[in-house]
C-alpha cells in the first residue's frame, strides 16, 4: 500500500489523472487483462456455470490518497464474467462487509427473486450471509452488475457482464476488451449528497462570473447578455448545470484506472477489435472518441443493432455500446472519453505493444444549456445550439411576472395543445388510453417544494447528439440513428402512462411526478400487458432511466426499433418506450444517476 | 442564569446532530406496498450542516467580534433549525440573537420557519415566538423575512438578504443586509420603536474549498430613531463603518 499522501501537497494535476500505478501492465487476449498495484487484485475474467463471488473491502489509492473500495473477490471494478446463452448459472455471493449488500444483474431478463433489489426482490445479503442466484441466460450481450445498497456502487461494486451467443454474431473481431468507463471519488459519498443537499452548485467550478458576463458582453453586447442574465436569473437557474457531480471531485477511470495510469489493450495492426463500453458510473455521463479510428456500432445495451460507423457517441449512466474498430494506420491510439461537463475525462490506449501512447486531444469546450433544455422547444431558437451563441435569446424573455416560471403554464400558451403536439414529429399523441403515472396533473405540479420546472413544450430530441456535442464536425451516434437487426415483431401497446422527470436543483430533490419513491405509490401492470411509458423530462439535466427485468422498444422512429434497457432522456425531451410486462414481480424503475435514485427518483413497476 | 436558554436551545441542537445517523437508519422504512422487505433507498435521509456565514472581527472606532451562523439537521421536508448571532466588543455582548426554529418548504423556492427566539447577550434577555419565511428570490437574492412576538407583548421583525456575485469560480463578493423593527420601545436593551438597526456588510471571500473561504470586508451599522438616541446617550455611535476580517465555514 502507497503511503498516505499529504491533501495539500496533492496536484490538481495528479489529482484529475490520477495515479500511474507501477507495475500495470497491459497484455492482449481475447479476454481484456489488465494489473493493478498492491491491495487491489487484479481484474480476472471469471467463466463457468456455477462461481462463487465474494463482496469486501480492500484498500484503494487512485488519486495518491489512501481510501476504501468496496470490492468482488478482491477486484474494483469487480471480474469480467462471461457466461453462455441458453445456460443456467449459479452464483453464490457471499458478503464481508459489515453492512447489508446486493448484487444486481443490470440489463439481465430473469425471475423477479434473483433481480437483487433490496426491498423489493429480497432483504438484501446480509453481513457473513451467502445468497444464491439462479437463472437461465436467455440473451446474449454486454451487460454489467453492481451493487443495489446505499452507496456501493460508488465505491467500487461494479463489473462487465457478458453473455456469449447461441448462433453465430453477425460481426467478426478477432480482440475482445471490455472498457468499462466510472468515477471515483475521495470523498464518502453520503458526504457528496450532503454538500450538495447544502450547496447543490458545490461541485461545479464553471459557474458564469463577472469574466464571463464581460467576455459575453464583448461578443453580443450588454443589453443582450443582460437580458440572457436576468431570464435565467429569474427562472432561478443556471446553463451551467451539466453534470451534479464534477472533475472536482471526480477521478475518471478506464476498468478502474485513471488517465495517468492509461488503461492499454494490445492489438496488431489490421486487426478487427470489439471494444465493450460499460458506463459503469454513479454520476457521469461521457462522450466517447477514438481519434483517428472510426467505431463500427454493433450493440447497443446488449442488443445487436444495423451496424453504424461514428466518430463518437455520448454513454449515459449504465449504457453499453459494443464498437468494432479495425487499427491499420498506427501503433497507438487514445480512447478519449470527456465527461459531459468537461470537468475531466477518462482515457485509455490502444497500442501494438505496451507503453506506447497517442496524443490525448483537448476537451471541447465547456458546453451551456439553453432554453429547450428548459423545455420551451425551439422557441427560444436555440435548438442544437449548445455553445457560447446566446444571441437568440432575448426574444424568450420570460413573463414579467416575478415567479419567473410561474406565468408559463401550457394553458396561457396559444396553440400548445395536446393536439398540436401530436402533429410535432416523433412526440407522438397517444392513440390509447393514457394517465399520469402517479395520477398527477402535471400542471399543477409548478411551484411545489420538489418541482422547480415543468416543461412548456416537450420535444423529440432523438435526431440531437445532446449539449455539447450537437455542432461540432464529428460524426456522432444519435438514438434516432438506432435500428435493431430484426424488426420489431410486438403488437402496439394497450395503454401509455406518461411520467415527468422531475427535481428541484436548488434544494437538490430528484423524483418522477414531483413525488419522491417514499411519496408514491407503485406503479401496477397487468401480467401480459404491453405498455407505453412517456418519459417527460421537465428537469434541466439528462437523466438516464432504467427499467429492472425488461427491455424497452424506443420509439425512435425506425421500424426495427431498438431495445434498451436504460434511455438517457435530455432535458425538455420526451422519449416513448413500449414494453410488454411478461415477467412478474417488483420491478425498480429509476434514473441511474446513483444519488438520484438514493434521493427519490426510483418508483416500483408492480407486475402483476 | 443567563446562558440557560441558549444551553438548552445547543442541547437541543445537538442531540439532534447525534439523533440524525440513528433516525437516518429508522426512517429507510418498513413493508410497503411499493417494497415489500422495506425501502430500496434512503429518501428519507436526515442531513445536517453548520454555516458560519460570519465569523469575524470588525475593526474601526473599536473592535468587536462578531458571528452569524445558521445550523440545520433534517429531511427535504422537516427541518429543525438553530440560528445565532452575536457581538462582543470589550468583553460586552450584544445584539445576541439565538433561534430554534422548525423549517418545511412551501414552495419550490420557500420554506416557512417557526419556533422560539432569545435574546440572549450581556443586556437583560427577551423572548419571541418567531415565524418567518425564507428562500431563494428571483436573481438568486437570498432573502428571509421573520416576525416576532414577545412574551411582553412586544412585535418585531427582521429582514435579511445577501447575494453571491462570482468574480471568479473561486472569488465571491457577498453584499449583505440585515434590518431589524421593534413595535417598542426597550431602553434596556437600547432598542427604540420603528426600524431600530441596520447591519450591512460587503465581503469578499476566497473559497479555498467550499466549506472554508477567508474573507475581508466592510460593515456598516446604523441605528435610526429612538436606538440612536439610547446609543448616542450611552456614548456609542450611531453609524459605526468598519473593517472586517473573517472566515466564512461549513460542516
Amino acid at each position: 500500500m502507497k503511503s498516505q499522501t499529504s491533501p495539500i501537497s496533492l496536484s490538481r494535476r495528479r489529482f484529475v489523472e490520477g495515479v500511474a500505478l507501477t507495475g500495470v501492465g497491459a497484455a492482449g487476449g481475447l479476454f481484456g487483462f489488465m494489473g493493478r498495484a498492491a491491495a487491489v487484485e487484479a481484474q480476472k475474467t471469471l467463466t463457468g456455470n456455477q462461481l462463487d463471488l465474494t463482496i469486501g473491502s480492500v484498500p484503494i489509492n487512485i488519486t495518491g490518497r489512501a481510501r476504501t473500495a468496496t470490492a468482488v473477490n478482491g477486484s474494483v471494478p469487480a471480474p469480467i464474467l462471461r457466461f453462455r446463452e441458453g445456460e443456467g448459472v449459479m452464483i453464490n455471493v457471499t458478503n464481508r462487509l459489515d453492512e447489508p449488500s446486493s448484487i444486481h444483474w443490470h440489463g439481465v431478463r430473469l425471475p423477479n427473486s434473483m433481480d437483487g433489489v433490496p426491498g423489493l426482490t429480497f432483504k438484501g445479503i446480509m453481513p457473513g450471509e451467502t445468497f444464491t442466484y439462479r437463472f437461465p441466460i436467455v440473451q446474449s450481450g454486454t451487460y454489467w452488475y453492481h451493487s443495489h445498497s446505499g452507496m456501493q456502487e460508488q465505491t467500487g461494486l461494479y463489473g462487465p457482464l457478458i453473455f456469449e451467443p447461441k448462433a453465430k454474431e453477425p460481426y467478426a473481431y478477432d480482440r475482445d476488451y471490455v472498457v468499462m468507463l466510472s468515477d471515483w471519488t475521495d470523498e464518502d459519498p453520503m458526504t457528496v449528497v450532503s454538500n450538495l443537499k447544502q450547496q447543490a452548485d458545490y461541485y461545479n467550478y464553471g459557474q458564469r462570473t463577472l469574466g464571463t458576463f464581460i467576455a459575453d458582453t464583448k461578443k453580443q453586447g450588454l443589453s443582450a447578455t443582460l437580458a440572457d442574465r436576468l431570464m435565467w436569473g429569474k427562472m432561478r437557474m443556471s446553463p451551467t448545470d451539466i453534470m451534479d457531480v464534477t472533475g472536482s471531485t471526480y477521478t475518471f477511470l478506464i476498468n478502474g484506472q485513471p488517465p495517468a495510469a492509461n488503461w492499454t489493450g494490445l492489438f496488431n495492426r489490421g486487426e478487427k477489435i470489439r471494444l465493450r463500453f460499460i458506463n459503469g458510473s454513479s454520476m457521469s455521463t461521457f462522450d466517447v472518441r477514438i481519434p483517428g479510428l472510426p467505431m463500427k456500432i454493433v450493440q447497443a445495451d446488449g442488443g445487436d443493432v444495423q451496424p453504424l460507423f461514428v466518430d463518437e457517441f455520448r454513454i449515459g449512466v449504465a449504457e453499453t455500446y459494443d464498437a468494432i474498430v479495425t487499427p491499420e494506420e498506427l501503433d497507438a491510439y487514445t480512447i478519449f472519453a470527456q465527461a459531459q461537463d468537461r470537468s475531466g475525462y477518462a482515457r485509455a490506449t490502444l497500442a501494438t505493444r505496451a507503453g506506447l501512447i497517442a496524443a490525448i486531444p483537448a476537451m471541447d469546450p465547456r458546453p451551456m444549456r439553453t432554453m429547450t433544455d428548459m423545455g420551451m422547444g425551439d422557441m427560444a431558437g436555440m435548438s442544437g445550439m449548445s455553445m457560447g451563441g446566446m444571441s437568440g435569446m432575448d426574444m424568450s424573455s420570460p413573463s414579467k411576472s416575478d415567479g419567473g416560471m410561474a406565468g408559463m403554464d401550457m394553458s396561457r400558451m396559444p396553440g400548445m395543445s395536446d393536439a398540436n403536439m401530436a402533429k410535432m414529429p416523433g412526440v407522438r399523441k397517444a392513440e390509447v388510453p393514457s394517465n399520469n403515472a402517479d395520477g398527477v396533473d402535471p400542471k399543477l405540479m409548478q411551484g411545489q417544494p420538489g418541482v422547480d420546472n415543468v416543461a412548456m413544450e416537450i420535444k423529440d430530441r432523438q435526431e440531437e447528439a445532446g449539449t455539447g456535442l450537437d455542432g461540432n464536425d464529428r460524426n456522432i451516434l444519435t438514438y434516432a440513428l438506432l435500428a435493431a437487426l430484426k424488426p420489431t415483431d410486438a403488437p402496439p401497446p394497450t395503454r401509455e402512462l406518461q411520467f415527468h422527470l422531475t427535481g428541484n436543483m436548488e434544494r437538490w430533490t430528484w423524483g418522477f411526478d414531483g413525488k419522491k419513491f417514499s411519496e408514491a405509490d407503485p406503479i401496477n401492470i397487468k401480467l401480459g400487458e404491453r405498455v407505453r411509458f412517456a418519459l417527460i423530462n421537465d428537469t434541466m439535466m439528462e437523466h438516464p432511466i432504467h427499467l429492472h427485468g425488461f427491455f424497452f422498444q424506443v420509439e425512435n422512429g425506425q421500424d426495427a426499433m431498438p431495445s434498451k434497457h436504460t434511455i438517457n432522456v435530455k432535458p425538455g425531451e420526451r422519449v416513448n418506450v413500449v414494453f410488454t410486462a411478461d415477467t412478474p414481480g417488483y420491478w425498480a424503475f429509476h434514473c441511474h444517476l446513483l444519488y438520484h435514485m438514493e434521493m427519490g427518483m426510483f418508483r416500483t413497476v408492480v407486475v402483476a | 442564569m443567563k446562558s440557560l436558554p441558549l444551553a438548552v436551545v445547543l442541547a437541543g441542537f445537538i442531540s439532534l446532530l447525534i439523533a440524525a445517523p440513528v433516525e437516518a437508519q429508522m426512517t429507510m422504512g418498513g413493508p410497503s406496498a411499493a417494497a415489500p422487505f422495506g425501502a430500496p433507498v434512503d429518501d428519507e435521509h436526515v442531513f445536517y450542516h453548520l454555516l458560519f456565514d460570519q465569523l469575524e472581527g470588525r475593526f474601526g472606532r473599536d473592535s468587536s467580534f462578531h458571528w452569524e451562523g445558521e445550523g440545520w439537521a433534517g429531511t427535504d421536508m422537516n427541518r429543525v433549525v438553530l440560528k445565532s448571532e452575536g457581538t462582543v466588543t470589550n468583553g460586552v455582548m450584544e445584539e445576541g440573537d439565538q433561534e430554534l426554529l422548525y423549517a418545511r418548504p412551501i414552495s419550490t423556492y420557500f420554506n416557512v420557519q417557526g419556533g422560539l427566539r432569545y435574546d440572549l447577550d450581556s443586556a437583560p434577555g427577551r423572548s419571541w415566538a418567531a415565524f418567518g419565511i425564507e428562500g431563494l428570490a428571483p436573481l438568486f437574492f437570498h432573502v428571509s423575512a421573520t416576525g416576532y412576538v414577545s412574551d411582553r407583548g412586544h412585535l418585531a421583525g427582521k429582514l435579511e438578504g445577501n447575494y453571491d456575485l462570482l468574480l471568479t469560480q473561486t472569488l465571491i463578493l457577498q453584499p449583505q443586509l440585515e434590518m431589524n423593527f421593534y413595535s417598542k420601545d426597550d431602553a434596556q436593551r437600547m432598542i427604540g420603536a420603528g426600524l431600530s438597526d441596520l447591519d450591512a456588510g460587503l465581503r469578499l471571500r476566497y473559497e479555498i474549498t467550499r466549506k472554508f473561504a477567508p474573507y475581508i470586508g466592510v460593515t456598516y451599522e446604523n441605528k435610526f430613531g429612538d436606538s440612536a438616541r439610547l446609543a448616542r446617550l450611552a456614548s456609542e455611535p450611531a453609524l459605526d463603518l468598519r473593517f472586517s476580517a473573517g472566515v466564512r465555514v461549513w460542516f
